[in-house]
């Protein structure tokens, strides 16, 4: 009987554990760096899978920048010096335009990529 | 007490004509209106040399010319902001700015009011703007109607900040809410195309402050382009450049300058006159063309 108990016992704690290390395999969070500078973002074509996390790690390498995906709804300040994350999952598939919305000087304009989420 | 529509009717020379009206509003004027016009010109972008306008160094001077033209003459001249093209040489940019300073001490109506957009003052948060030409947020009065020049740009972060929003606050409360109230700022206050940076983050706390009011008007620039949109009652009326033209929003992958055409040029550019009408209420909106062919 007392042996009884401890073998379920063993095994609820065995399937507890294994419950709780699959949600935390769940899918994978992806980390994409994205290194800012004036006037670029490098990479500026960033390839996601929906319904896939993903942290956003972004870096300048001169002046504060702004990060902002406006059909995805994430910005972020970047900061020189700092590591900026941002982290969410794309539920939509299809091509979004990324910016830098802090004005950087000339050539500010031309500081876009493209996030694209795959289905 | 007598009610009136107040309207505003936009005018293309040329071009497309449209009407549209504003809320009825009493008239708490009825011995101060009277008819005047005004002249807006904007994003001169003084500075600028590339492709997109070889003739940059005499587009602003024949818009000048055009202005000194005008008879009768305007009532008074706005710039909404980027008079100066950027740069990140601090000189330099006070070199632009006295050199657009020079130009428009040319006009023949010394009655101007200006305000700075993001390649004159983001960089420094408009202290070298201000050297010149003093603040960059301000009101004044004209002949009935409530002026309030809005600063959307010297925050690089395109926010017009607490601050200016407690002062915008406290000024409107001092309005009457059939007051008419023209607001002057170079970004658009509502997000036309955020994707394209063609927004102020905080443009929604501005048009929530003006919403109580009936007779809202923005006039704006920085698109490049003429551009007419209303939010509830409030109507926003872009203006074009002086210097080159942008497509319209969304139409091409890219935010870059329409080319510029030899065999028409200034296509695209020019600056605005405004008729404030005070019998009824009206505005009355003319696109004017740098040279006219």
């Amino acid at each position: 009987m007392t042996r009884r108990r401890l073998l379920s016992g063993a095994l609820a704690a065995f399937l507890a554990g294994a419950g709780a290390w699959s949600l935390a395999a769940g899918p994978k969070e992806k980390v994409v760096k994205i290194a800012a500078r004036k006037f670029t973002y490098a990479p500026n074509i960033v390839t996601l899978k929906k319904g896939v996390p993903v942290v956003l790690e972004f870096t300048s390498g001169d002046v504060v920048m702004g990060f902002n995906a406006p059909d995805l709804n994430i910005r972020a300040d970047i900061i020189p010096g700092q590591t900026a994350r941002l982290r969410f999952t794309p539920d939509k598939a299809g091509s979004f335009v990324y910016l830098c919305d802090i004005f950087c000087g000339d050539g500010h304009e031309r500081m876009t990529g493209k996030i694209r989420v795959v289905a | 007490m007598i009610d009136r529509r107040s309207f505003l009717r936009i005018a293309g020379v040329g071009g497309v004509v449209f009407a549209s009206r504003l809320a009825r509003g009493a008239d708490p004027y009825a011995t101060s209106q009277d008819e005047f016009f005004f002249v807006q010109l904007s994003d001169t972008h003084w500075g600028f040399q590339g492709a997109a306008n070889p003739d940059a160094l005499v587009t602003l001077p024949k818009a000048i010319a055009a202005v000194n033209a005008l008879d009768p003459q305007p009532d008074f001249i706005v710039f909404t902001g980027d008079l100066t093209h950027t740069t990140d040489d601090p000189a330099e940019r006070r070199k632009r700015l006295g050199g657009f300073k020079e130009i428009i001490s040319r006009l023949k109506n010394q009655k101007i009011r200006l305000m700075p957009g993001e390649h004159d003052g983001s960089l420094d948060r408009s202290e070298a703007f201000k050297e010149f030409f003093g603040a960059t947020h301000y009101t004044f009065d004209h002949k009935g109607v409530h002026f309030i020049a809005l600063d959307n740009v010297s925050d690089p972060a395109a926010r017009i900040g607490d601050e200016q929003l407690a002062w915008l606050k406290s000024d409107l409360e001092r309005q009457k809410a059939d007051a008419r109230i023209v607001v002057l700022t170079h970004r658009p206050l509502f997000p036309l195309f955020p994707a394209w940076d063609w927004a102020t983050r905080d443009g929604d706390r501005a048009i929530e402050l003006l919403m109580p009011h009936r007779n809202v008007t923005v006039f704006y620039g920085h698109i490049h382009q003429e551009h007419h949109f209303k939010t509830a009652h409030i109507e926003h009326h872009a203006a074009k450049s002086l210097i080159f033209p942008l497509p319209v929003a969304g139409s091409q992958p890219k935010r870059v300058p329409l080319a510029w055409d030899p065999a028409q040029p200034y296509r695209g550019l020019g600056f605005r006159r405004v008729e404030a009408e005070a019998q009824p209420v009206k505005y009355k909106i003319s696109e004017m063309p740098v040279v006219k062919v």
